[in-house]
């Protein structure tokens, strides 16, 4: 599909293909509207041409009910957590649960314990969000993306700005909830060894094209300049160190 | 020359484009209302916010005019013998003007900023993205409530700040400046209409408080979510609220008063 | 701030609002006299009615018993049609009572200043006072007071 904002394509005529049970990590320098993507797919955004499908159905044309029904099943962790901060931990695991479903009170209480205890956090069931360190945040929000029991989660940048620790459990978290919830999670990330830890398959993309993709392995062993770049972080190769301008010199003596 | 021509008719463009916006905006909200009708909890809180908490200063401030009324009233009508007529005049004034101008640029500063600031804050945090996500509609949790609730508290607090007003003016008139009580009082039964005057000044307080709700709603929601960003919004709201009070209430004095 | 402290808030808030428009309705306004408002019908015409307007008091002997409900011009007889309401307890006024148009203190407001005839029959709902006395126009006055003193010369 294709998609541009404003006259700016963000997403020319990329196909890409999210197999269920899987972990596919989708990654590429800052800006190239990773999130966006993930926007696409959760129905908030519309491609100006082509389709997206989710479990049989083109999300763009249901109506506004079905997609609705549709994201119950889609579970979404936003970069910042997105709790809302008015409401302590539990009530915004159990949020999701008391909108959408009947259930009683001492059912969702179950839920939710059992929703944190998956994430490491059932301790801190009545802090308020203000309260959470970043990472303890992101494992809440994780536990809320589960909490309707979703067949796909989406990972907003999960990884970016955490220590090592909270980070290796948040790796950790993504890959075992994978396998036992038996989800399709789709990551979006530019932290490379992490994201290639726990990934079955890899979508490089960078100015709006699908530049590689395959499997972990196979990126590392990429002939490409350009991947072989993003893998090891070098500073300089196929994206160029310098911003464009004119020669050093020139620059000096123009004043 | 030309190019001071363009940028005005872009600027006028650009507003009746915003305009536009606003308005669907609304519309979708309004189609949310029947389900809201089930979720009360949701538009008491919102009362709580927007009503009750500007209840301090709506009751100062009309304490105050009130009471300044009645004496500025005193200083002119006396010179004509007809300090009586004080009564009268705080009255009318407050129920026809004062009451729904005052409460309304007070609501606009003080609930309406509040809104616009609380809803830019969710946006920037991701907080309606979220709940989009998450297949709850924010338009019917989070922004109709708050539609709903300022359209019932801005009567509410008017009416309060003119029965304020007319008892600061009764506390002046009669034991300050010694008009009977029973004058105060009868006088103005007499004068006051029901129907053109109190329920006029309620009902231009109703179309204030659902013109200051929509726009601080829609401000809050349509917000750049950067601090600089959220800083312009509010002031938006206070400055476009408060001149949209003035001006509809030229409007409604032509249209209601107008025919007398 | 739990729920329910939030809840009593806001009702004692809603509260609060309704007590004040009542308040208001009923100490400040004349939704009283709103009430009583089925009275029974009198109408008068008059050359001229000056400053009367709809709603200007009915009084007599100072005392006000009704109100003005409509003003209407007839264009037949070229005369100002005044229908009164007054209140149905004042019910004894005899056919030949007199309607003027007075003014309250010397720059008040005008109204309707009605005076009991003689007459044994008393006027009913929908009847007509025939004895009318017009608004004192100033210009007029004035007018005849120059004339009258040019005359005299």
């Amino acid at each position: 599909m294709s998609f541009s904002r404003g006259s700016r394509k963000i997403f020319d005529n990329i196909s890409l293909d999210i197999p269920r049970g899987k972990v596919t990590a989708i990654m590429g320098p800052s800006g190239t509207g990773k999130t966006t993507l993930l926007k696409l797919i959760g129905g908030q955004l519309r491609p100006d041409q082509g389709s997206i499908e989710m479990d049989g159905n083109n999300v763009h044309q249901l109506t506004r009910k079905d997609l609705y029904q549709l994201r119950k099943r889609m579970g979404m962790l936003f970069q910042s957590g997105a709790l809302l901060t008015d409401i302590n931990v539990f009530d915004n695991i159990a949020y999701p649960i008391r909108e959408h479903t009947k259930l009683d009170e001492s059912l969702i209480r179950s839920l939710v314990l059992m929703k944190l205890n998956a994430v490491g956090l059932r301790g801190a069931r009545d802090l308020m969000p203000s309260e959470l360190s970043g990472g303890m945040a992101r494992r809440v929000a994780m536990a809320r993306a589960i909490a309707l029991d979703p067949v796909m989660v989406m990972y907003d940048e999960p990884f970016t700005g955490q220590d090592p620790i909270s980070m290796g459990v948040l790796v950790n978290l993504i890959r075992s909830m994978n396998q036992s919830l038996h989800l399709s999670s789709v990551v979006v990330s530019h932290d490379v060894p992490e994201t290639l830890s726990i990934s079955d398959y890899i979508y490089l993309i960078s100015d709006g094209c699908i530049v590689a993709q395959g499997s972990p392995e196979e990126l590392k062993n990429s002939s490409d300049p350009w991947v072989q770049q993003f893998i090891a972080g070098q500073p300089d190769g196929p994206v160029p160190f310098h911003f464009s301008a004119s020669p050093l010199m020139q620059d000096l003596l123009q004043e | 020359m030309l190019d001071q021509l363009q940028l005005t008719g872009q600027r006028v463009i650009a507003v009746f484009a915003r305009l536009g916006q606003a308005t669907l905006f609304l519309y979708q909200i309004i189609m949310t209302l029947p389900g809201l009708m089930l979720r009360p909890s949701l538009i008491i809180k919102q009362l709580y916010s927007t009503g009750v908490q500007t209840l301090l200063i709506i009751v100062v401030a009309g304490c105050f005019v009130g009471m300044v009324l009645a004496l500025q009233a005193y200083y002119v009508l006396v010179d004509f013998g007809a300090e009586d007529s004080i009564s009268q005049m705080v009255v009318l004034t407050l129920m026809r003007e004062l009451g729904p101008v005052i409460t309304g640029l007070l609501f606009a500063g003080r609930a309406g900023s509040a809104l616009t600031a609380e809803i830019g804050l969710m946006k920037s945090t991701e907080q309606l993205s979220g709940m989009e996500m998450m297949a709850i509609d924010p338009m019917q949790r989070v922004m109709a409530p708050r539609i709903l609730a300022g359209f019932l508290a801005m009567p509410l607090l008017t009416a309060v700040f003119m029965a304020v007003g007319v008892l600061g003016g009764y506390l002046v008139a009669v034991h300050g400046v010694g008009i009977f009580e029973g004058v105060y009082w009868s006088l103005a039964q007499l004068k006051v209409d029901f129907y053109s005057d109190l329920m006029n000044g309620m009902i231009k307080s109703i179309v204030f408080g659902f013109v200051i709700v929509w726009i601080a709603v829609f401000e809050g929601y349509d917000s750049v979510p950067t601090s600089e960003g959220l800083g312009q919004a509010t002031t938006r709201t206070v400055v476009h609220g408060s001149l949209a009070v003035l001006g509809l209430d030229f409007l409604l004095t032509a249209i209601m008063f107008g025919d007398i | 701030m739990n729920s329910k402290t939030v809840e009593i808030a806001v009702g004692i808030f809603v509260a609060l609002g309704i007590a004040a428009f009542f308040m208001l309705a009923m100490k400040v306004s004349n939704l009283i006299s709103y009430e009583s408002a089925s009275g029974y019908q009198i109408s008068a015409r008059f050359d001229n009615i000056g400053g009367l307007r709809e709603r200007s008091p009915v009084a007599v002997g100072g005392v006000r018993i009704g109100k003005v409900s409509s003003i209407e011009y007839d264009n037949e007889t070229y005369e100002a049609v005044v229908v009164m309401e007054i209140e149905p307890k004042y019910n004894r006024f005899p056919t030949d009572t007199s309607a003027g148009i007075l003014t309250a203190g010397l720059l008040g407001e005008q109204y309707v200043g009605l005076e009991p005839g003689a007459e044994e029959k008393f006027l009913i709902s929908g009847g007509e006072i025939t004895v009318t006395q017009s608004a004192i126009v100033l210009e007029e006055i004035i007018g005849q007071f120059l004339y009258s003193k040019a005359d005299e010369k």
